[in-house]
C-alpha cells in the first residue's frame, strides 16, 4: 500500500487539492494501484501548494505545485516509486525553506493526519497535558511564566502573568477563551493550526483550564474560516470520545469541555473584550478596561483569553520544559514566532523561527523577494494596524521591543510585501477606510476619526490645501492614538503615519483623485 | 381604514425555523450568533419575522436581537443569490493586483458589491481576509476557497455560476 499526502488546508484546497485527490483516486483505481490518500495539514510552503507527498523508505518525497492535469503524467512516471517527474522536489524535509526553520509549534503540522489521535500522540502530542494532569495549577502557571511566552495575538502580554491573575481569582466558574478571530490580513498561522494540528490547540487550552481551575472553554473562530470551524468541531468531538476532553480526563480528577463559536464577519471581534461580548451573543462592542477580562471576563467571570498560537505553544513548554522554549529568542522576546510571508512574495508561507531573525532574512532568504520580480518597496508587518516599513528597515530584527522602538509592531507575525508599484497614499487611505468599516462605534475618535481620515487623505492627494490638511491629519492621528478605547482606533494611525513618514513622495504628487470604490 | 388597528401584538409570533433552531441551542441567549448562522444557512437570510420569535425564545428585547443582526456583516436581511461569492479586499490581496480583481468582479457580474445578479444566480460580497494571503488574491465561492484569482479566472468562475 502506498501512502500519498494531499493537504486539506484551505490554501491547498484554494489551489485545487480536492480535484487532485479525485484524479489520483480515479487513476489509482484504473491502474489497480493500492494508494491511500491522507489529507494532511499544510507544510507551509504555500507557493508549492498543492504539495503532494509520497511516503518512501527515504522519507517523504514532495511534488509541487501539482494540478489535476499533472496527475496522469505523475502516474506515467510512477511517482509513487520514482522521483523522476519534473515536479519532484526531492525529500520534503531537505527543502531549504523547511530545513532552515525552527519548528516548535509547527513541528507536526503537515506531517500528521490532523484528526488522528494516534498520529498526534505518536508525534509527541498530549505529553504536555499528561504531565500537567499530575501537577498543581500554580506549578503549571509558574512553568508557563518561566518560559517567557508572550501573547502571540499581537499585544505580547506575558501569558504566565495573565494565567496567574485568573488562577488567583476566586470564583465559582472560570473560563478559557481562545481568540481565533484571525482577521489581520497577512496572517494565517492560526488557521493552519486549526486545520492542520487541531489537537495541539485543544491540548493547550486544556492545560490552561487545569492551571487556573476552569472547566469550560470556547474557541471563537471567524466565519471566514469554514474549514477551520469544521476541523475544530470534528477534533473536539474526537478528543471528547477519546477522553482527552470531558469529565475526568484520562482518569484524572480534571474535567474540561470545549465549544466552538462562530464569529460573523466583524473584524473588531478580534479585540478581546469585543470578542467576549460576541461570545455572549451580543453586538461586538468594546468594553472599557478595567475590569480586565482575567478578573471579569466571559459572563463576568475570571477568563483567560489567549490567541491560538499562545495556547499552541503551551504543550511544547510543558512537555519539553520552559528552559527549552526560553533558550531561543532575543531580549524579552523568548521562543519562536510562526511568521507568515504573504502578499507579493515569491515563496510565501509559514516560517517558524526564533525571535531575532531579520525582516531581510524572512523576505529575501525565505521569501525569495517579490512574486512579480520587481523591487520590494514596502512591507506591512503585524496586520492592518501595523506599520509600513521601507526597505531601509529590512535589517530590523523581529523582536517586540526593537519594533516598538522603531514605530512598528511585530504583532501576530504577518509580513505583507508590496513591490514598487504600490501607491502608499492609497494604502494609508485604505487603513482609515477599513477602520471606518470595522469600527464598533463605541468611541468617537475611532468611529468618526476614521471617516474624517479618509476625507482628509483624499484632500491631500487632490492637493486641496495640502499643507493644512497634512497638519490636520497628523492632529487627527494623535487624537485617535490617545483617545480610542481599543487598538482598532488606537493603532490605525500606525499604517497611516508610517506611510506618510517613509513614503512622503506618494502624498505630494500632482493632484489625483482616487477612483470611486 | 375599516379594519381594526393592532397596537400591540399579543399572540406569540410564528417562525417555525427560528423557534426550532433556538430550541436546538436550549434557547440560550449567548448562542444568538450561532442561531442566526443556522437560520441563515437554512432560510438563506434572516427574515424580519424571525426577530420577534428569537427575542421571545431567548428572553431578549427585539431591539437587542435587531442590534445583533445589524452589527455583523454576515447576516443578510434579504435573500441572497443561489451562489455567494466573497472577494477579499484586504492588504495582502491588494499587493498582488487585488484592486484589479475587485474591479473585474463587479464588471464581469455587472453588479456592485452587496448586490445580486438580476437572474438571482450570484451575490457579490466583500470580505476582509480569508487567511489565504500567501496564495492571493483569494475569493470564497460559497464555502469553497479559490486562490490566485486573476480577472480572467474570475470571469470563468462567474460564467460557470451564472449559468
Amino acid at each position: 500500500m502506498i501512502k500519498v499526502y494531499v493537504p486539506k488546508d484551505s490554501s491547498a484546497r484554494a489551489m485545487g487539492a480536492d480535484e487532485i485527490v479525485d484524479a489520483i483516486n480515479a487513476e489509482a483505481a484504473a491502474q489497480e494501484i493500492d494508494i491511500v490518500i491522507v489529507r494532511n495539514g499544510s507544510r507551509g510552503l504555500a507557493w508549492l501548494e498543492p504539495l503532494v507527498e509520497v511516503e518512501t523508505p527515504k522519507g517523504r518525497i514532495a511534488f509541487g505545485p501539482v494540478s489535476a492535469a499533472d496527475v496522469k503524467s505523475l502516474f506515467g512516471s510512477k511517482f509513487y516509486e520514482s522521483s523522476s517527474h519534473p515536479l519532484s522536489l526531492g525529500v520534503t524535509d531537505e527543502l531549504p525553506f523547511l530545513k532552515n526553520q525552527e519548528r516548535l509549534t509547527f513541528a507536526r503540522c503537515g506531517i500528521t493526519d490532523p484528526l488522528s489521535i494516534a498520529d498526534y500522540t505518536s508525534h509527541g502530542g498530549f505529553a504536555g497535558l499528561t504531565k500537567s494532569l499530575n501537577m498543581k495549577g500554580s506549578d503549571i502557571v509558574a512553568e508557563v511564566t518561566n518560559s517567557g511566552l508572550r501573547g502571540r495575538g499581537g499585544a505580547g502580554f506575558p501569558t504566565g502573568i495573565k494565567w496567574k491573575t485568573v488562577h488567583d481569582a476566586k470564583a465559582s466558574q472560570k473560563y478559557v477563551c481562545c481568540n481565533a478571530d484571525e482577521g489581520d490580513s497577512g496572517s494565517f498561522a492560526d488557521r493552519m493550526v486549526m486545520e492542520g494540528d487541531p489537537f495541539m490547540l485543544i491540548e493547550g487550552m486544556t492545560i490552561a483550564g487545569i492551571a487556573v481551575g476552569a472547566s469550560m472553554g470556547y474557541i471563537y473562530i471567524r466565519s471566514e474560516y469554514p474549514d477551520a470551524i469544521s476541523t475544530m468541531k470534528d477534533a473536539i468531538r474526537i478528543a471528547t470520545t477519546a477522553n482527552w476532553l470531558g469529565n475526568n480526563i484520562q482518569g484524572s480528577a480534571h474535567s474540561f469541555s470545549l465549544e466552538v463559536r462562530r464569529g460573523a464577519g466583524a473584524y473588531i471581534c478580534g479585540e478581546e473584550t469585543s470578542m467576549l461580548e460576541s461570545l455572549e451573543g451580543k453586538r461586538g462592542m468594546v468594553r472599557p478596561k478595567p475590569p480586565i477580562p482575567a478578573l471579569q471576563g466571559l459572563f463576568g467571570m475570571p477568563t483567560i483569553i489567549n490567541n491560538v498560537l499562545s495556547f499552541a505553544a503551551v504543550p511544547y513548554v510543558m512537555a519539553e520544559g520552559s528552559e527549552a522554549y526560553k533558550n531561543c529568542g532575543m531580549g524579552r522576546s523568548r521562543g519562536t514566532l510562526p511568521f507568515q510571508l504573504a502578499g507579493n512574495i515569491k515563496q510565501g508561507g509559514l516560517v517558524e523561527k526564533a525571535f531575532g531573525i531579520t525582516l531581510r532574512e524572512l523576505v529575501e532568504d525565505f521569501g525569495g523577494g517579490t512574486a512579480t520580480g520587481r523591487p520590494v518597496r514596502a512591507i506591512q508587518v503585524g496586520g492592518p494596524l501595523g506599520s509600513y516599513l521601507p526597505v531601509s528597515q529590512l535589517d530590523l530584527p523581529m523582536d517586540y521591543e526593537t519594533f516598538a522602538a522603531n514605530g512598528a509592531m511585530v504583532g501576530h507575525g504577518g509580513v505583507v510585501v508590496f513591490d514598487d508599484s504600490v501607491d502608499m497614499a492609497r494604502q494609508a487611505r485604505f487603513a482609515m477606510e477599513f477602520c471606518s468599516i470595522e469600527s464598533c462605534g463605541k468611541c468617537t475618535p475611532c468611529r468618526i476619526g476614521s471617516t474624517r481620515g479618509v476625507e482628509t487623505i483624499d484632500k491631500i492627494v487632490a492637493d486641496v490645501e495640502r499643507q493644512k490638511n497634512l497638519a490636520l491629519l497628523d492632529d487627527l492621528c494623535q487624537t485617535m492614538t490617545d483617545g480610542s478605547l481599543c487598538a482598532m482606533g488606537g493603532l490605525t494611525p500606525m499604517p497611516v503615519q508610517s506611510a506618510l513618514k517613509h513614503f512622503p513622495e506618494d502624498f505630494n504628487r500632482p493632484a489625483k483623485m482616487f477612483a470611486a470604490e | 381604514m375599516s379594519e381594526k388597528r393592532i397596537l400591540i401584538e399579543l399572540r406569540a409570533p410564528k417562525h417555525d425555523a427560528a423557534s426550532r433552531i433556538a430550541a436546538r441551542y436550549d434557547n440560550k441567549p449567548d448562542a444568538l450568533l450561532e442561531i442566526l448562522h443556522d437560520l441563515q444557512h437554512e432560510v438563506g437570510y434572516v427574515p424580519e419575522a424571525a426577530l420577534p420569535v428569537l427575542a421571545n425564545a431567548l428572553n431578549l428585547s427585539r431591539a437587542e436581537v435587531h442590534g445583533v443582526v445589524t452589527f455583523y456583516h454576515d447576516f443578510r436581511r434579504k435573500p441572497a443569490g443561489r451562489h455567494v461569492v466573497k472577494v477579499c479586499k484586504a492588504e495582502a490581496c491588494q499587493s498582488v493586483a487585488g484592486n484589479e480583481l475587485v474591479a473585474a468582479a463587479e464588471k464581469s457580474l455587472n453588479i456592485k458589491f452587496g448586490e445580486t445578479t438580476p437572474n438571482g444566480a450570484v451575490t457579490l460580497e466583500a470580505v476582509y481576509c480569508l487567511g489565504l494571503c500567501a496564495t492571493a488574491p483569494a475569493i470564497l465561492v460559497d464555502e469553497r476557497p479559490v486562490g490566485r484569482v486573476s480577472p480572467e479566472k474570475f470571469k470563468a468562475i462567474a460564467a460557470e455560476l451564472a449559468s
